[in-house]
């Protein structure tokens, strides 16, 4: 067993830092790297990539990656695990094996973990009595049925380590927890039992400060941004896991940002509900166990979590097409500007309602005054200029499309001293609405898959 | 005295569906007290009165001196049904700090 493990987070979304991964590998040792590339959304976004050409459907980002970090990651035997698959974790694979050949590398194993995408398996989890109703709202699926555009369930680590197991040294996944990601090298390292609820739980833990990457190094931080040195070149955490479950957040030596009780205090806090239930597959992690130490420069301590048992259940993310939206924008300047900007308003809804068209909601809001804090931000005494922000939500795609239309003559029929309007009409885009709920563990099976190139 | 919560706070904000989560963390451990005492259910409902339609629930993470508030129906619908342009609640955390306390303690 290695005495310890190095664990690199290499993105934290679909569209963080390019450079952030090749970083992590080139600029001191690491054994492992995670990447999540998937929010709530990305998979229907996804999926209607995959209904355009059914080779794709997954992060395509990670093939350039793959490009230039290939020969580095071989060479050094650094394992990538990744749920960049999205809704098509073999199109991903093949794509990374043909990245493999064009530079001549040989004997690359690659494990793919398939089986989350149940939006072929509705109808029949339907006639199983397994309802997928609403875990937010309690609504049953049939409001949404015929509209469901991706469903997917959240594995854990266990098909990840499978995958390690099997020799991969790159597992891509479809959907699974972001905290996986990084837990799963440490039970397949140090042979932690699926019933070692503490160890799971510091792996959760140290999982939910890597998944966010630069975030948990000094990126958006609230307590003192000015102090984060170097922010241009900001190294994303790194967990450093020993057997004893003991955990060492850091960062590689020579980048910027800054790893302190306060950076990783924040990343803690970051979307999570009841800090004593933290849940993912394989355990519930008690938050309010962490022990944080720092121990050094860029070095933070963690200890001390319990876990507990997990529960029957896998959570299950589905989205659902919901309407359209638009949104146009434009810029008042002094003096005057928000009057001008609220009478732009009032006269870009008195056209919209002449049309007759209807809308779910039109929302205005003007930036730099209150889209941010609304009626808690205090009114500054000479407003220089302000975006007026008008945003409409319809399911009738017409009524979005003309309003996109009503913008632009507002320039040239409305209040003076207005321009900001370079981008062109606002277009409908479709939403694609979010219906979380959770599904029996048994009515569904990960499959994993290593092949060799 | 009155202390605005950015002297002895940091935070942190995020958005599941259409409910923000902002964590509060003291900026020194004897501070944390303070944030327990004042930063109370009531009045981050108040504050945020006219954002939050939903109710406000509070969780204590003492180890991290920390507090953590769910204000729910707070996005606008959240993801990508919401129109506000902080859909994603990220700028919730700063809203808090402006918060004010009136504290009898020293600080």
């Amino acid at each position: 067993m290695k005495d310890k493990i190095r664990i690199a987070s290499g993105q934290g979304f679909w569209g963080d830092l390019l450079t952030a991964p090749i970083d992590q590998v080139t600029k001191g040792p690491i054994d492992y790297m995670m990447m999540d590339y998937l929010a709530e959304v990305t998979m229907s976004i996804m999926q209607k990539q995959k209904m355009k050409d059914p080779s794709l459907g997954y992060a395509k980002d990670l093939i350039p990656l793959m490009e230039t970090i290939l020969p580095s990651i071989v060479r050094k035997n650094i394992k990538v695990i990744t749920n960049g698959g999205g809704v098509n974790p073999e199109g991903c694979r093949d794509a990374i094996f043909r990245t493999a050949k064009k530079l001549g590398i040989k004997g690359l194993k690659i494990g793919v973990v398939v089986g989350d995408n149940i939006l072929d398996r509705l109808d029949e989890l339907a006639a199983k009595k397994i309802e997928l109703k609403n875990m937010e709202t309690g609504e049953g699926l049939d409001h949404v049925r015929s509209r469901i555009v991706s469903a997917n369930v959240y594995f854990g680590a266990r098909p990840i380590v499978e995958a390690l197991q099997k020799g991969a040294q790159i597992v891509v996944t479809g959907r699974t927890t972001d905290t996986a990601l990084t837990y799963a090298p440490m039970i397949h390292e140090f042979g932690w039992g699926w019933n070692d609820w503490d160890k799971l739980a510091v792996g959760v833990v140290a999982g939910h400060i890597l998944e966010c990457g630069g975030q948990a190094t000094g990126g958006n931080f609230s307590a003192d941004w000015k102090s984060v040195p170097d922010l241009a070149h900001i190294g994303f955490p790194i967990a450093e896991a020993y057997p004893s479950g003991e955990i060492i957040i850091t960062k590689h030596e020579n980048t910027g940002g800054l790893v302190s009780m306060q950076t990783v205090s924040e990343q803690l806090m970051y979307e999570i509900a009841d800090p004593t239930n933290y849940i993912t597959p394989e355990c519930i992690a008690d938050f309010t166990t962490i022990k944080l130490e720092q121990i050094g420069t860029n070095r933070v301590k963690l200890s001390g979590v319990k876990g507990k048992k997990n529960t029957e259940f896998y959570k299950v993310s589905m989205s659902y097409a919901d309407g359209f939206t638009a949104i146009g924008t434009l810029t008042y300047a002094w003096p005057d500007a928000l009057e001008k900007a609220q009478a732009a308003d009032q006269i870009l809804r008195t056209r919209l309602a002449d049309l007759g068209l209807k809308f779910d909601e039109i929302r205005t809001e003007f930036l730099g005054l209150n889209s941010c804090h609304g009626p808690i931000a205090p009114m500054p005494d000479i407003i220089n200029e302000v975006i007026l922000r008008v945003g409409v939500r319809s399911h009738d795609r017409d009524a979005v499309e003309r309003f996109g239309k009503e913008i632009a003559p507002l320039i040239l029929t409305g209040p003076p001293a207005v321009t900001g309007f370079a981008g062109g009409r606002p277009k409908p885009s479709e939403v694609i609405a979010y219906w979380p709920s959770l599904i029996p563990k048994n009515a569904v099976e990960p499959k994993v898959i290593v092949e060799e190139v | 005295m009155k202390v605005q919560l950015l002297q002895i706070a940091h935070a942190r904000s995020g958005d599941k569906g259409d409910t923000g989560n902002v964590g509060l963390i003291a900026r020194r451990p004897e501070y944390y007290p303070m944030l327990r005492k004042y930063v109370t259910v009531d009045a981050v409902r108040r504050h945020f009165d006219g954002i939050c339609h939903g109710k406000v629930e509070r969780f204590e993470i003492p180890n991290l001196n920390a507090l953590n508030f769910l204000l729910h129906e707070t996005l606008g619908g959240g993801g990508t049904v919401s129109l506000k342009n902080d859909a994603q609640g990220k700028t919730l955390s700063s809203a808090l700090l402006r918060m004010e306390i009136d504290i009898v303690e020293k600080i």
